[in-house]
C-alpha cells in the first residue's frame, strides 16, 4: 500500500471511529517499561495481559515498553525520570531498590494504597521477596517476576555415569564428584561432555551469592552501605568455583555464557548447569530428555539468592495515573495471574496464596520441579543489594571473573575489590 | 594497463589465490549468517549442510519486536538527516569556497574541528543539551548532533574550489544572485561528490547504534540498530537462527543498495579524487 | 582583501545554520565537559558544587580508567597498522585484472555496509567455545581448545580483530582511488627498465601514496577511539575489563552509574588523546603534502 493509500485509508478509519462512538473520557495511559530476562515468548504473555486488564478496566490504558535487560531498562527508566518524562511503571531488579530511591526515582507504594484490602494485598507476598523491597519500612517494589537459581540435571546423563538418576548433588561435595563422573572425552582428549557449567559472564555476582549463601556467608548489610568481600569464606567459595575446572576439568575455562548455558544444557553439551528458575519453561519446552531441579549444593546450609523484578512506581505521575497504575500492579500480582505467570515462564509464583490454586496444584501434580524453586525459598536471602548497586555488582563481578580467567589470584581480586567497593559505598554512610 | 605484479604465472596465481582467500574471510560471517537464518537453530551448533530451508526464522524475529516500526524511524531518521545535510553543508561550502568575508579561514578552522571530535564522543554533553531542548526521545535529537557535518562541508568547498570562476562570471552576467549561481552553477558540477558523500552518510546513520542507544527510550523513536541489540540482548539461550535472521533483516537494505550501487560509490569516490 | 559588506552578509547568513548546529554540538560540548569535569555529580540529596581537581583524582585512583586507557591504546596501535596493511593489499588486488575483481572488491567492502551491532551478534558465534566456527575448525584440526571471548588474554585481541574487519574494506576505496591516480607511464618506464614487481611498488607505488597513507592512519587513529559498538555485544567490556575502551567506559559511568562529574572527566580525556592525535596529524601531513 502507498503512503499515500495508508494515509487515506488511516484518515477515513478515524474518522468513522469518531462518527461510530461517542466522544470519551481521556484514557488514562500507563506506560510501563518492563525487561525480558528469561527465554520464552514472554512479549506476547505480557501484551496478553495488558490486554485482559484494559477489557477488566476500560478507561485505562496500558502501554508496555520493552526496553532490553534489567541493566538496559533501569537506564531507560532513570534517563526518562531524569529527563521528566516518567513511564507510571516499569519492573526492575529488586536489587536497584536503593538506587532508586537514592535518586529519589520512585514513591513508596504505601503512600498510594487506600483500602484496607489494598493493606492485606501488600501483605500477602512472601517474606524472602519483600526484604529486598522496604527501605525504611516503606515498600518501594511489588515483587512480580521472581527468581532463585537452581541447579538443572540431565538425568538421562546420570543414569550413564551410574549415578541415582532420581537425586540431584546434595552437597559441594556431591557436586563435584558428580560434575567429574559426569564429564566425557573423546577420543583427542577434547571434552563433548562437561560435567557441570556455572555461567559467569551475565549475573556473575547473583550465581556466586548462591556459592557464598550455601557458604554461610553474607555479602552484604541490611543498611547497603557495607559488603563482605574479603573473606576466608567467600575465598572458599570462589575457590570451589574456579577449581571446578582447574582443578577437575570439569567445567569449561575461562567466562561461561549465561545466554548459551540454558542451550548447551538442552542440546545435551553439560550434564549439569546452575540457572534461573525461570528458565524453566524454556528448558521443559526444549529439553528432549527428562531432567529434575534441586536446591544449590549446600556446604554448610542450604541458601540461595533471590533475583528477579519487581514493580516499582515513579515520582511525579499524577494521582488518577497513580491509581490506574495501581490497579494494574494489584491485577497483574492476584494469585491466580502470579500462578499463571509462573506456569507460563517458571519465574516463582510470588505468594503462598498462588500456590493454592487450582492451576497451579494442576500443574504441579505431574511437574514436581515447578515448586523445587518455591521450596528454596525458606534458605533464600535477597541478592546484594546496596546502594550504586551497578557499580558495587560491577566490582564483584570483575573479581570473580579475574579468578575465574586465571588473570588474578583469588587472595589479590577479593582484596582489590574489598578496596573499591568500600570506596564506591563510603559516601553513603 | 598491464599488471602491477609482473614476474610470472606462479606470482599471478599465488596473489589470485590470496585475494580469494582474503575474500572468503571477509564474507564469512555473512555468508554464515545467511546460512543459519534460513536453517533451523538446533543445525547451526553443528553446521548440518544439508538441513532443510526455512523461512520460520525470519517470521519469528519480525514478530518478537517492532521491526516494522524499527525500519520505519531508520528510513525516515537517515533520509532526514540525508535532506538537512545537503542543505546545510551547501550553503556553508559554498560561503567557505568563494565568498570572502572577514574570519572565514578561522571559521573554517573551526569547523574542521569536527573531523576529530565527533559527536559520539561528546554523548554525555550532547544528552544534556538535548534534554535542556526538551528533546529527548525524538528522532530529531538522533539526527540534530550530526546535521551539520564537517566532513561535508569540507568536500564539497574542495569541490566548489575546483570549478573555474569562469562560469560562474558567465552566470552572473545573466544577472544571477548568489543562490542562483550556486544553484545553476555548483550544485550540477558536484553530483558525484553528493552521490558519494550521500552514499556514505545514509550508511553510517543506518547503522550508527551508540548515540542513538542512549536518546531514544521508545519504540517510536528507536532505530534498528538498537531495537537489534535490544532484541538480541535476551538473558534466554541464544537463538542463532533467530539473532541471524534479525540481523540481515537490519543489514538487508544496505546491502542490497551497495549491491545495486557499488559501481557508482567505487566510481564517485575515483572521481571526486578523494585522496 | 576588501570585504563587502553585502557579499559579507551574504556570506554569514549562509554559514549560520551549518556553524550554529556545530557550536551547540561540538564546541559547546567540548567546552562543558571541561567545565563540568570540576563539579560533583547532581545527586537529590546533594546538589553539584564546584571540586577542583576531585573528579580527576578519583579517576586516575580508578584502576579501570587506567585498564580503559591501555586497552585503547592497544586497540588503537593494533588495529590501525593492520587495516591499513590489509587495505592496501586489497587495493591492488582489486587493482588489477585479477579474475573476479568485482566480487572481490564486493567482499572487501561489505563489512563496511553492515551495522556493526549486527555482526557482532556472528562474531560471537564464531568465537563462542566448544561448537562455535573456530573452535570447531580447531578441533578437526586437533588443536587444543580456547574460550576466545572468555579469557582476559585473547578476549581484546578479538575486539581488534573485528575492528579490523570492519574498517579494511572502507579505507580499501581511499587506495583505491589513489591508485587510479597514479600516472600508468611512470610504471612502465621503471618495467621497461627491468625493475622488478616488488621494485616499482616499494620505489613508486607506495612512496606516492604516501598521503593516502597518512590520511587513513590519521581516520583509523580516531575511528579506534569511537568505533565501540561490538564491544557491547561481545563482551561488554569484559572480561574482568580487558576489552573495556575509553568511550565504552564513558557509556558505563555516564548512562548506567549517572556519574555526570566522572563522565565530563573523562570526556576531557578524550578530547585530549584526540587533540594529540590531530596535533600529530598536524604535523605531520602539513609537512608531507598540501591542501588546496
Amino acid at each position: 500500500m502507498s503512503m499515500l493509500n495508508r494515509r487515506m485509508f488511516s484518515a477515513m478509519t478515524v474518522a468513522l471511529g469518531l462518527a461510530a462512538t461517542p466522544l470519551k473520557a481521556a484514557d488514562v495511559e500507563v506506560r510501563f517499561y518492563y525487561p525480558v530476562a528469561v527465554g520464552g515468548p514472554v512479549t506476547k504473555i505480557i501484551d496478553d495481559y495488558a490486554a485482559s486488564f484494559e477489557k477488566d478496566h476500560p478507561g485505562i490504558k496500558i502501554k508496555p515498553v520493552y526496553a532490553g535487560d534489567y541493566v538496559q531498562t533501569l537506564g531507560k527508566a532513570l534517563t526518562a525520570v531524569k529527563g521528566g518524562d516518567s513511564p507510571e511503571l516499569a519492573i526492575l531488579l529488586a536489587a536497584d531498590l536503593m538506587t532508586l530511591t537514592d535518586d529519589e526515582a520512585v514513591i513508596p507504594f504505601d503512600d498510594v494504597l487506600k483500602s484496607p484490602a489494598d493493606k492485606a494485598w501488600i501483605n500477602g507476598f512472601y517474606p524472602a521477596f519483600m526484604e529486598n523491597a522496604r527501605v525504611k519500612g516503606k515498600t518501594y517494589g511489588i515483587p512480580f517476576q521472581r527468581s532463585t537459581p537452581v541447579l538443572y540435571w540431565n538425568k538421562e546423563m546420570f543414569k550413564a555415569a551410574g549415578l541415582d538418576p532420581d537425586q540431584g548433588p546434595k552437597n559441594w561435595d556431591e557436586m563435584r564428584e558428580f560434575a567429574k563422573k559426569l564429564t566425557k572425552k573423546d577420543a583427542s582428549g577434547a571434552v563433548t561432555q562437561w560435567g557441570i557449567e556455572i555461567p559467569s559472564d551475565g549475573n556473575t555476582l547473583w550465581l556466586f551469592t548462591g556459592l557464598t549463601t550455601t557458604n554461610g556467608v553474607r555479602l552484604n548489610n541490611a543498611e547497603g552501605d557495607k559488603v563482605t568481600i574479603d573473606h576466608p569464606k567467600v575465598a572458599e567459595a570462589l575457590n570451589y568455583w574456579y577449581n571446578l575446572s582447574k582443578v577437575d576439568g570439569a567445567q569449561p575455562a575461562g567466562l561461561i555464557n549465561w545466554g548459551t548455558t540454558p542451550r548447551d544444557f538442552i542440546e545435551g553439551r553439560t550434564a549439569m548447569i546452575w540457572h534461573t528458575t525461570g528458565n524453566l519453561t524454556n528448558v521443559r519446552t526444549n529439553a528432549k530428555f527428562p531432567f529434575g531441579v534441586a536446591f544449590l549444593p549446600k556446604n554448610s546450609q542450604y541458601g540461595a539468592p533471590t533475583g528477579g523484578g519487581n514493580f516499582y512506581m515513579f515520582k511525579g505521575i499524577s494521582a488518577e495515573k497513580q491509581a490506574a497504575a495501581l490497579a494494574f500492579v494489584q491485577w497483574m500480582t492476584t494469585p491466580e495471574r502470579a500462578a499463571d505467570w509462573s506456569i507460563k515462564t517458571g519465574y516463582v509464583a510470588t505468594q503462598p496464596a498462588a500456590y493454592d490454586t487450582p492451576a497451579m496444584k494442576a500443574y504441579t501434580a505431574d511437574f514436581q520441579q515447578a515448586i523445587v524453586a518455591r521450596d528454596q525459598l525458606q534458605h533464600a536471602v535477597p541478592e546484594v543489594t546496596v546502594h550504586d548497586n551497578q557499580r558495587v555488582t560491577k566490582v564483584f563481578n570483575d573479581a570473580v571473573q579475574a579468578v575465574i580467567t586465571g588473570s588474578k589470584t583469588t587472595e589479590a581480586a577479593l582484596k582489590d575489590a574489598q578496596r573499591d567497593a568500600d570506596r564506591i559505598l563510603k559516601e553513603f554512610k | 594497463m598491464s599488471p602491477i605484479w609482473q614476474q610470472g604465472l606462479i606470482t599471478r596465481l599465488l596473489s589470485t589465490a590470496a585475494a580469494w582467500l582474503l575474500g572468503l574471510l571477509w564474507l564469512l560471517p555473512l555468508l554464515f549468517a545467511a546460512w543459519a537464518a534460513f536453517h533451523s537453530s538446533a543445525n547451526t551448533a553443528r553446521l548440518d549442510l544439508l538441513a532443510p530451508l526455512t523461512l520460520d526464522n525470519f517470521a519469528t524475529a519480525w514478530s518478537a519486536a517492532p521491526f516494522a516500526r524499527y525500519f520505519l524511524n531508520t528510513a525516515l531518521l537517515v533520509t532526514g538527516i540525508l535532506v538537512a545535510q545537503f542543505i546545510l553543508c551547501t550553503l556553508a561550502a559554498f560561503a567557505f569556497a568563494r565568498l570572502p568575508f572577514r574570519g572565514r579561514e578561522a571559521l573554517f578552522s573551526l569547523v574542521l574541528i569536527q573531523l576529530i571530535v565527533a559527536p559520539d564522543i561528546l554523548l554525555v554533553e550532547n544528552y544534556r543539551t538535548i534534554k535542556w531542548l526538551g528533546l529527548v526521545d525524538t528522532l530529531p535529537a538522533i539526527a540534530l548532533p550530526y546535521l551539520a557535518s564537517a566532513f561535508g562541508i569540507f568536500l564539497l568547498r574542495q569541490t566548489f574550489k575546483t570549478i573555474p570562476t569562469e562560469l560562474e562570471d558567465a552566470a552572473r552576467v545573466e544577472g544571477c544572485g548568489w543562490l542562483g549561481i550556486l544553484w545553476r552553477v555548483y550544485v550540477p558540477l558536484a553530483k558525484p561528490i553528493y552521490l558519494a558523500y550521500g552514499l556514505v552518510s545514509v550508511s553510517w546513520h543506518w547503522n550508527n547504534f551508540l548515540w542513538p542507544l542512549i536518546i531514544t527510550n521508545s519504540v517510536e523513536t528507536r532505530p534498528l540498530t538498537v531495537g537489534l541489540s535490544v532484541f538480541a540482548s535476551l538473558d534466554q539461550g541464544i537463538d542463532w537462527s533467530i539473532i541471524t535472521a534479525a540481523t540481515l533483516m537490519t543489514s538487508g537494505p544496505l546491502l542490497i543498495g551497495f549491491l545495486l550501487f557499488q559501481r557508482q560509490f567505487v566510481q564517485s569516490f575515483i572521481r571526486a579524487g578523494i585522496r | 582583501m576588501t570585504y563587502k559588506p553585502q557579499t559579507s552578509i551574504t556570506a554569514w547568513l549562509l554559514v549560520m545554520p551549518a556553524v550554529a548546529l556545530l557550536g551547540l554540538f561540538t564546541h559547546v560540548p567540548i567546552v562543558g565537559s571541561i567545565l563540568h569535569s570540576f563539579y560533583s555529580t547532581d545527586r537529590p540529596r546533594r546538589p553539584s558544587r564546584f571540586v577542583g581537581f576531585d573528579q580527576y583524582d578519583a579517576m586516575f585512583e580508578d584502576p579501570i580508567f587506567w585498564k580503559a586507557l591501555t586497552n585503547n591504546l592497544i586497540y588503537a596501535l593494533g588495529s590501525v597498522p593492520f587495516s591499513i596493511a590489509i587495505a592496501l593489499a586489497m587495493a591492488l588486488f582489486v587493482n588489477e585484472r585479477m579474475a573476479g575483481r568485482g566480487l572481490l572488491r564486493l567482499a572487501y567492502f561489505t563489512p563496511t555496509v553492515m551495522p556493526m551491532i549486527a555482526v557482532a551478534n556472528i562474531w560471537i558465534f564464531f568465537f563462542t567455545p566448544d561448537y562455535g566456527l573456530i573452535e570447531q575448525v580447531a578441533q578437526a584440526l586437533h588443536l587444543p581448545a580456547h574460550n576466545w571471548l572468555g579469557s582476559t588474554n585473547t578476549a581484546l585481541f578479538c575486539v581488534t580483530l573485528v575492528a579490523v574487519w570492519k574498517e579494511a574494506g572502507f579505507f580499501m576505496i581511499f587506495y583505491l582511488a589513489a591508485l587510479q591516480q597514479i600516472p600508468t607511464d611512470l610504471k612502465e618506464a621503471a618495467r621497461l627498465e627491468g625493475a622488478s614487481g616488488w621494485a616499482i611498488f616499494s620505489q613508486i607505488t607506495f612512496p606516492l601514496l604516501m598521503p593516502t597513507t597518512l590520511f587513513i592512519m590519521i581516520n583509523a587513529l580516531i575511528n579506534a577511539f569511537r568505533v565501540v559498538d561490538h564491544i557491547f555485544v561481545m563482551t561488554g567490556g569484559g572480561p574482568n575489563n580487558t576489552t573495556s575502551v575509553l568511550l565504552f567506559r564513558l557509556y558505563e559511568i555516564g548512562f548506567k552509574y549517572f556519574d555526570h562529574g566522572q563522565a565530563a572527566a573523562l570526556s576531557v580525556v578524550l578530547l585530549v588523546v584526540l587533540g594529540l592525535i590531530a596535533l600529530g596529524q598536524f604535523l605531520l601531513f602539513d609537512r608531507k603534502v598540501h591542501y588546496q
